[in-house]
């Protein structure tokens, strides 16, 4: 499987939260490479994984597919389109900023940005503030543009030195990109498996794991694996707090995280030589492993996290060495080496 | 004259690094006129008219683009840079860029807005805060493709939208692009074209070439900050797209001779074309350094209403730009005609 263009065809497929058909519908077509009868359940896609052994446990491999972005609210009488925001928006990045607006069809925008003869020196527009500039107008927008329809940046994926990348939406389609690397590996491999590995690419992480909250109950595993992204090193960042671009996917130990699971991860990482970086919290992770490990009557759950620089901006940051690392430590945990 | 806007506006050339763009210009201009390339860069050129005058007229306008300089190179292999020309930081934070003479892909990140205070999110970022990532693993890294002093460029796709064109360096490539059409129809009058650099970091280029020339009259073409946007009201627009070529009596360099004023007023209205007048005193271009030049010279300035004008998302009306086209042909031969 290649990495790179799977991370850079998901990611540049638009996604954004309670909006994800189009990407859900890309990954689920390289999901049924690995799982056939995969599909799309209340809006997660889902699939399993090999033949089902009844004295296995149930193990969940989560990644999430939605993106943050915005949502069309309002159309003004000079054609300008009002928002609310979808996830958590770094607003000091968003004027003259190009976005896409996914109607009928996708019509390019960019968002108003007041000059600086007329702002208050150093103030950051509020949501309430935020317009789209079209070149369209009103009547124009209305044939093409509903209230509700969603709004993600213009943005195309970059490569960098190294085996570094930039794009939109690397949160989370590099946690689906290094989940679908460890299905490939698994597919590879004749060893026998540790648990009945079930997939899930869920929907509304960024708005409050409201995908996976549904996808839990539903599936009801012993097991979780929360795949996301987590704060890598850069300049003005705090060094204790990040985990490093290209050193391995970030381990999480907290106490609402299975310890015994963390351990294993470790331990499996170890063993076979894969890179890996420990994430220590001190509560919830604001993953969706927050609703995994306290679904129905409980699940040991963990978080592995790829290290991205400038986390919810069009211009993310990973290393692709950390997708394969992450890839080949899932694969190696759920298969039996003894 | 779209396809040439295209084409200069892709053009990486920022103050002081006009070569580029210069050479493209020179190509299409070469078979048209004599020209020079005097010791600031600036590209002179002498049209002959059909027609012969003792009224000596310099029309101009600048190649340079804003933009960006790596001022040195952090431990992490960031880079550090500063501005070239007016950027605001929120114009600056979170796009894609491309870096110096080997054309690196890059980015210019920041702290992820999860790790900043509330108070730091609601506060436009210091542009010394942020840093130009090229996916360097460290300063050693990254000086084997990177110099302090290096260029760095806004990246934006040229695109059209309804009533708009966006692209980063309208201003003033469309200046430009008028100029070159001008050339190669052959004005009416002999006539001085003048391409100049550094206007961007204070009117630079302009104040030596208009020396050299000695004009009796003296046309700027430009692209000028529009704020007709929403939230934006009555004087506050400045100007407003599809509205025509502006034309000011007064901003921030320069009090604009007022025969000529009225003239292009006139000239607008006798050939049926739309014209506007800025309602702020704002901004400021070349006009500011050609009108004190020598003994003086007898200067106006027609510019392209530019909404978003010193982003990589400027955006025009094709309308304007062509009607600003058309002003500032009949105005040169009114003038010849005073």
């Amino acid at each position: 499987m290649n990495i790179r263009e799977n991370l850079f065809e998901l990611s540049e497929t638009a996604g954004a939260s309670g909006n994800e058909q189009n990407v859900s519908e890309k990954a689920l077509e390289i999901l049924r490479k690995y799982c056939p009868d995969a599909e799309i359940v209340n809006g997660n896609v889902t699939g399993r994984f090999g033949i089902r052994n009844e004295n296995l446990p149930e193990l969940v491999l989560d990644a999430h597919i939605d993106q943050i972005g915005f949502i069309v609210s309002y159309i003004t009488e000079d054609g300008f389109i009002k928002t609310g925001n979808l996830g958590g928006i770094d607003r000091r990045l968003l004027p003259a900023q190009p976005v896409v607006i996914h109607g009928k069809s996708d019509v390019k925008g960019v968002i108003c940005s007041i000059p600086p003869h007329l702002s208050d020196s150093n103030s950051v527009p509020s949501i309430n503030d935020v317009a789209i500039d079209t070149g369209l107008t009103k009547s124009e927008l209305e044939e093409i543009i509903s209230l509700g329809d969603t709004i993600t940046f213009d943005v195309k994926c970059r490569q960098l030195l190294n085996n570094r990348v930039t794009g939109g939406a690397f949160d989370d389609r590099s946690g689906i990109t290094a989940v679908l690397y460890a299905l490939d590996l698994l597919r590879q491999s004749d060893k026998p498996l540790k648990y009945n590995v079930t997939v899930i690419f869920s929907v509304q992480e960024e708005l409050g794991e409201r995908g996976a909250k549904i996808g839990a109950f539903a599936i009801n595993p012993d097991v979780a694996l929360a795949v996301d992204v987590s704060f890598a090193h850069a300049t003005g960042e705090n060094e204790m707090k990040c985990g490093k671009l290209g050193k391995g996917a970030m381990i999480g130990i907290s106490p609402s995280l299975s310890r015994r699971i963390s351990d294993e991860l470790i331990d499996t990482a170890k063993k076979n030589n894969i890179p890996y970086q420990i994430e220590v919290m001190n509560g919830l992770t604001s993953t969706n492993a927050d609703q995994y490990s306290v679904s129905r009557d409980g699940a040991e759950t963990c978080t592995i996290s790829i290290p991205l620089r400038n986390m919810h901006t069009p211009v993310e940051v990973i290393d692709l060495d950390d997708i394969r690392y992450t890839g080949e430590l899932i694969y190696q945990f759920i298969i039996n080496n003894s | 004259m779209k396809d040439l806007l295209k084409e200069l506006c892709l053009i990486n050339s920022i103050s002081g690094d006009e070569k580029n763009v210069r050479e493209v210009i020179i190509g299409k201009i070469k078979d048209f006129c004599e020209y020079t390339v005097d010791p600031l860069g600036n590209l002179i050129c002498f049209r002959k008219g059909r027609k012969n005058t003792d009224k000596k007229l310099m029309i101009c306008a600048h190649m340079d683009e804003v933009g960006f300089i790596v001022t040195g190179i952090n431990p992490d292999g960031t880079l550090a840079f500063d501005t070239v020309g007016g950027i605001d930081s929120v114009v600056t934070i979170g796009r894609p860029v491309t870096v110096g003479k080997n054309n690196l892909n890059g980015v210019v990140g920041s702290t992820a807005v999860h790790n900043l205070s509330k108070e730091k999110r609601e506060k436009a970022p210091d542009v010394k805060s942020l840093y130009i990532d090229i996916g360097a693993e460290n300063k050693e890294d990254a000086e084997k493709y990177v110099d302090p002093g290096d260029c760095v460029y806004f990246v934006s796709e040229f695109t059209e939208s309804g009533n708009h064109i966006k692209s980063k360096a309208i201003d003033d490539r469309a200046g430009c692009a008028m100029m070159i059409r001008m050339i190669q129809e052959q004005p009416e009058y002999d006539t001085w074209f003048v391409f100049n650099t550094q206007e961007e970091i204070g009117l630079r280029g302009s104040r030596v070439s208009a020396f050299s020339i000695q004009p009796d009259f003296a046309i700027v073409i430009e692209a000028t900050t529009a704020s007709d946007i929403d939230g934006v009201s009555g004087n506050k627009k400045v100007c407003s797209l599809g509205e025509g070529g502006v034309v000011s009596f007064m901003d921030r360099s320069t009090v604009y001779d007022r025969e000529l004023y009225n003239l292009a007023f006139e000239t607008a209205r006798m050939n049926n074309i739309p014209c506007q007048t800025k309602t702020m005193i704002a901004g400021g271009n070349d006009a500011g350094a050609i009108h004190i030049t020598g003994k003086g010279i007898r200067t106006i300035a027609v510019s392209v209403p530019c909404r978003y004008l010193h982003s990589a998302s400027c955006v025009i009306n094709p309308a304007d730009f062509e009607n600003s086209y058309i002003l500032v042909k009949k105005l040169t031969e009114r003038i010849q005609e005073l």
